[in-house]
């Protein structure tokens, strides 16, 4: 049997679709969740895709994080599946406290949308073993919330760790501190970054590279990362 | 029905880019009376019947795990109002 990866989808959601199709690209089925149930149908891994869930009322990713099926998810994160938060769904994972740090809005106060260079800083979770640690990457970033902070105690930690998944690179685009883009837990199943890999999966739709326009598909590998996890576990 | 008031700001080391850019806006506009501008949140909670110790103890708990995130905010004030 294939490995399945759902992906859930809250009132707000605008990613779920792209995620769905990055899991189908990347040679997973693609099981579709929903936010009201509390039921994750048995799926292999996790995906919390992009958007503004609730409007982004309260503070991004808030709402969303004390949702029916949060409980299954921060079990099942809880007891070590891969579980994947991209842009809205960072936020929400920092929200439900799976993840250390805060989302706040972009320094410069804009909304930033543009393709991405990133460097893989830990090649070792559950998300990116794919990666060799130092691969640099694009893919597209579009956020208005995006801007990573933590206490100085916590950040030290988290490099201390190597706890810092990505990084951004050539220019910050929204104050993260210390670069940060994306981190993991201790464990290496739950990451979060603010960037969209889903929308760098299918050539002709993805970031544009040297060697043609819109032929990046960097973001494939962060679920390829995840199906050879599942499928080594069998 | 009574009320209770919750406030929530960003916290005071941290940047608060929503203050700053009406910060921007009002020396622009020539009120220069004001050196810095920091915004928070203001949550008001209804309650059917009386503010009971229980009560504001619930709104303090709601207001420290839920309507703020530690993280990057502080609960300035539960209070009746």
């Amino acid at each position: 049997m294939g490995v399945r990866i759902g992906v859930v989808t809250f009132p707000g959601s605008l990613d779920d679709r792209d995620a769905q199709r990055a899991v189908r690209l990347a040679g997973a089925e693609a099981v579709p969740l929903w936010h009201g149930d509390h039921d994750i149908q048995g799926v292999d891994a996790i995906v919390l895709p992009g958007g503004f869930s609730y409007g982004d009322y309260l503070r991004c990713g808030a709402i969303a994080a004390h949702a029916p099926i949060m409980a299954e998810v921060i079990d099942a994160a809880n007891a070590g599946m891969p579980v994947l938060g991209i842009c809205n769904g960072f936020q929400i994972l920092v929200e439900a406290q799976l993840l250390p740090g805060g989302l706040i809005r972009n320094d410069h106060g804009g909304f930033v949308c543009r393709d991405q260079k990133l460097r893989v800083e830990n090649a070792s979770t559950a998300w990116t073993s794919a990666f060799d640690e130092g691969d640099e990457i694009v893919v597209p970033l579009k956020n208005g919330e995006g801007g990573y902070i933590a206490t100085d105690e916590t950040l030290d930690r988290l490099e201390g760790e190597g706890l810092v998944a990505f990084r951004y690179l050539d220019a910050n685009p929204n104050g993260s501190l210390r670069d940060i883009a994306g981190v993991t837990n201790e464990r290496g199943n739950v990451v979060g970054l603010m960037p969209h890999p889903e929308h760098a999966t299918e050539p002709g739709f993805g970031p544009d590279t040297a060697d043609a326009m819109r032929s990046g598909v960097d973001g494939l590998r962060f679920f390829t990362s995840v199906i050879e996890g599942a499928l080594a576990r069998v | 029905m009574p009320t209770i008031l919750v406030e929530v700001m960003p916290k005071p080391e941290l940047l608060d880019p929503a203050g700053k850019a009406t910060a921007g806006a009002l020396a622009k506009q020539g009120a220069a009376s004001f050196t810095d501008v920091r915004i928070g949140k203001r949550i008001e909670l209804t309650v059917e019947g009386e503010v009971t110790d229980a009560v504001l103890a619930e709104a303090r708990r709601v207001a420290e795990e839920f309507l703020s995130n530690q993280v990057i905010e502080d609960v300035v004030a539960v209070k009746v109002a």
